[in-house]
């Protein structure tokens, strides 16, 4: 497939999410809403896994610094609750960075499970102060925080948040996707690929991956922020390494190394998790199974179905199976 | 709809559902049906505590056949999983999908917490039936004016139990407590009542939440303490009194209400008879009112209520009497709480009513764990013996309200430790 339709099948997806959403019930605007806070998340985590090379474990500190910053600043200097949100976003991104950069000190010299290690130790640090720093976090009760901004539009209406985080969500793609198609993105996958020779060639690929490593930090940074607004309620619980092992599994159930396929699991583990458990009592096994059967059979993740499907079947030509490609490689 | 589901895991089979969803019409619009939303965790570490929950509600139910004075009631329960975030996700789920009137349940504290400010959001009822986080009937209480607690405030029965300890002659005692909000509220209101009475807490110890290896705190207990008073939750509750024992301490032991709470009791062996602890009710309470309902309990779920289960009953008993005054028509959420803070009840816990800040007044019972033969079950087995009732004790016990409130919320550092060296 040409990168222009792929292009455009994004757009398209993305169109027609933005114009039925709307229209869906109440609850499933909010569900859409945190798939899309969570792709940003993944996203963010894909831009290290998939591109780098970097298995990061501790994804959801950076969600949490952002999450406890708004929170705080919106709870003790009644801060970020009309226009100044518009100061929280990027002071969000910048503590998200600033987490990432003073991390990557010690988590970007090392590889592959050690780095997987270094990283799940530095998420964890994370939730302990936010769990033993009480005057600050409110430790395990969390934060409250007071509502969402009032900036001219009426945010507290979930039609309109949504409007607003998808609005984050489209410019934070393309924002990654500049990145990962610009000559750094480039180097990073050569990283990825053999760091020995990029050396060689003459890249300081430790400063890439450190580079890299803040980014990653910021856009989890970003997600902290609307996630807080969102969620109303900022605890420990969303700091654990529960949240940080949800965005390592949706890259690779979505597909890593491609962007949208961390978006494409958010949504299918935020729907699994949160839709059907509504549902029946057993999603639990449904999940599990979708989590084994993409390891085992779709190495390439749910992005990887497309490729497969046209190297078994050179020549696809039931619709069916046209309709089931379309669907999952927005 | 799980067959739609296995069609696809994409975004065409999620749109579906939301067309589907978005088509189908809001439901009962007929003005006899109560629709009452719970919140409790279904799965993960927490889930047995969360059947119980859901399974005294049920039993109120089968008993009155789903009737609430004429109002059809339509109970959904939800899945919690002892997270804030996903509490608060299907509280919204019950509220805008669902259409219920009020939700019930939230276990821990911070998931007491982070419901609150939904009810006062969406404005619709939250009954807080089990979390006990202090300051949502207390400090904030006025920021939550749709929550209603038919439980318990965790230093509730601190308050008596410090002054029963002081009373026994205890002087100086060391606390073990869970870290965590509620270790510090049963911790603080226990000290706060024993202090005042002229007791010493003489050290404060805090084992992390779920920590199942107690070897380096039993050690350090001091040596010239009275009592041990502890705060354990969930398996903690199992693994403390059985590692006391085997270090071979010989102190009085006594505990927070959930550290021998009848949903670990049966698991527990020999080595927590005579340990004391206080709470809002006991399985072995001898009034005829709590026999049946264990007997009924007991049969239908072949387990002794614990008080998870007796506080849920008791709620959807209180409900059930506001439904009666209003013939069985749904008053609107700001007179529904009216009502509810208007009624006494007689519950299997004893006589219940709530008070100004909407907080249960009820007795609280100082238990002694004994092994006996109890209404009519034929084997011997550990119950929490009522030996000491306080009739009638409120939140704020019988300190003055308004000092009361003035102090912080009773936390890892307050009340400071005095007597700690």
């Amino acid at each position: 497939m040409h990168n222009r339709n792929k292009i455009l099948m994004v757009f398209a997806v993305l169109a027609v999410l933005l114009i039925i959403t709307p229209f869906a019930s109440s609850y499933v605007i909010l569900l859409v809403t945190q798939a899309l806070v969570f792709a940003i998340l993944a996203m963010s985590l894909d831009i290290l896994l998939g591109f780098t090379g970097l298995p990061s474990l501790g994804q959801a500190a950076y969600l949490g610094v952002g999450a406890y910053l708004t929170a705080i600043l919106a709870t003790r200097y009644q801060f970020g609750l009309d226009w100044s949100f518009w100061l929280v976003v990027p002071m969000g991104v910048l503590i998200g960075a600033a987490t990432a950069a003073l991390f990557g000190l010690f988590a970007v010299r090392a590889t592959g499970v050690y780095f997987l290690m270094i990283t799940l130790a530095l998420g964890m640090c994370v939730w302990g102060l936010a769990y033993r720093w009480n005057s600050l976090t409110g430790g395990d009760n969390g934060i409250n925080l007071p509502g969402r901004p009032e900036i001219g539009i009426h945010l507290a209406n979930d039609t309109t948040y949504f409007y607003v985080v998808f609005g984050f969500f489209v410019a934070s793609l393309a924002a990654l996707y500049i990145l990962v198609r610009s000559p750094f993105g480039r180097s990073l996958v050569g990283i990825r690929e053999r760091e020995l020779r990029m050396r060689i060639l003459g890249f300081n690929t430790w400063l890439h991956k450190y580079i890299a490593f803040i980014i990653a930090g910021g856009f989890g940074g970003l997600a902290g922020v609307l996630w807080a607004h969102l969620s109303g309620h900022v605890s420990p619980q969303d700091v654990i390494l529960a949240t940080s092992v949800d965005a390592l599994l949706m890259v690779v159930l979505g597909g890593s190394g491609t962007l949208v396929g961390g978006a494409i699991g958010a949504g299918v583990v935020v729907f699994l998790r949160d839709y059907l458990s509504t549902v029946v009592p057993w999603w639990q096994y449904v999940l599990g199974g979708v989590y084994i059967l993409t390891i085992l059979y779709l190495p390439g993740g749910l992005m990887g179905i497309p490729e497969r499907v046209r190297n078994r079947w050179p020549r696809s030509d039931g619709t069916g199976e046209r309709e089931k490609l379309q669907s999952v490689s927005h | 709809m799980s067959s739609r589901l296995r069609g696809g895991f994409s975004w065409i089979a999620a749109a579906g559902l939301v067309l589907e969803i978005g088509a189908s019409p809001a439901p009962g619009a007929a003005a006899e049906e109560l629709r009452i939303g719970f919140v409790a965790p279904m799965t993960g570490g927490f889930a047995q505590v969360g059947k119980d929950m859901s399974n005294g509600f049920q039993l109120y139910l089968d008993e009155v056949g789903g009737d609430f004075a004429g109002a059809k009631v339509k109970f959904i329960v939800e899945d919690e999983e002892a997270k804030p975030a996903v509490a608060v996700r299907k509280a919204e789920k019950l509220i805008l999908q669902d259409k219920v009137q009020m939700f019930v349940g939230g276990l821990l504290a911070s998931t007491g917490y982070a419901l609150a400010p939904v009810s006062t959001r969406l404005k619709t009822v939250y009954v807080a039936s089990i979390a006990a986080a202090d300051d949502l009937t207390q400090r904030e209480s006025a920021k939550y004016p749709y929550v209603v607690r038919t439980g318990w405030t965790s230093s509730q029965p601190s308050h008596p139990f410090g002054q029963w300890a002081c009373d026994q002659g205890y002087k100086r005692i060391v606390s073990i407590a869970a870290d965590f909000a509620f270790g510090y509220e049963v911790v603080g209101g226990f000290q706060k009542a024993f202090e005042d009475c002229g007791g010493k807490i003489i050290q404060k110890i805090w084992p992390a939440l779920g920590a199942k290896d107690f070897g380096p705190y039993i050690p350090t207990i001091k040596k010239d303490a009275d009592a041990i008073f502890s705060v354990m939750a969930g398996p903690m509750s199992l693994q403390f009194p059985k590692q006391l024992a085997a270090a071979g301490i010989k102190k009085p032991v006594l505990g927070g209400g959930t550290s021998y709470d009848e949903f670990v009791l049966p698991s527990m062996g020999d080595e927590v008879i005579g340990h004391v602890s206080a709470l809002q009710y006991s399985a072995a309470l001898e009034t005829p009112k709590n026999q049946a309902f264990v007997k009924k309990y007991r049969e239908k779920y072949g387990k002794v209520p614990s008080y998870y289960s007796e506080s849920n009953y008791t709620t959807a008993q209180m409900i059930h009497e506001v439904m009666k005054k209003t013939r069985g028509k749904w008053p609107g959420a700001q007179r529904f709480i009216e009502l509810l803070s208007s009624i006494k009840i007689d519950a299997a816990r004893g006589p219940v009513h709530l008070d100004e800040m909407r907080n249960p007044v009820q007795n609280i019972y100082i238990k002694k764990v004994e092994k006996k033969k109890m209404f009519g079950y034929p084997n011997e087995e550990l119950w929490n013996v009522v030996i000491k009732t306080y009739p009638n004790v409120g939140q704020f016990w019988k300190y003055n309200k308004k000092e009361f409130l003035k102090q912080p919320v009773y936390s890892r550092d307050f009340p400071p430790c005095k007597y700690c060296q």
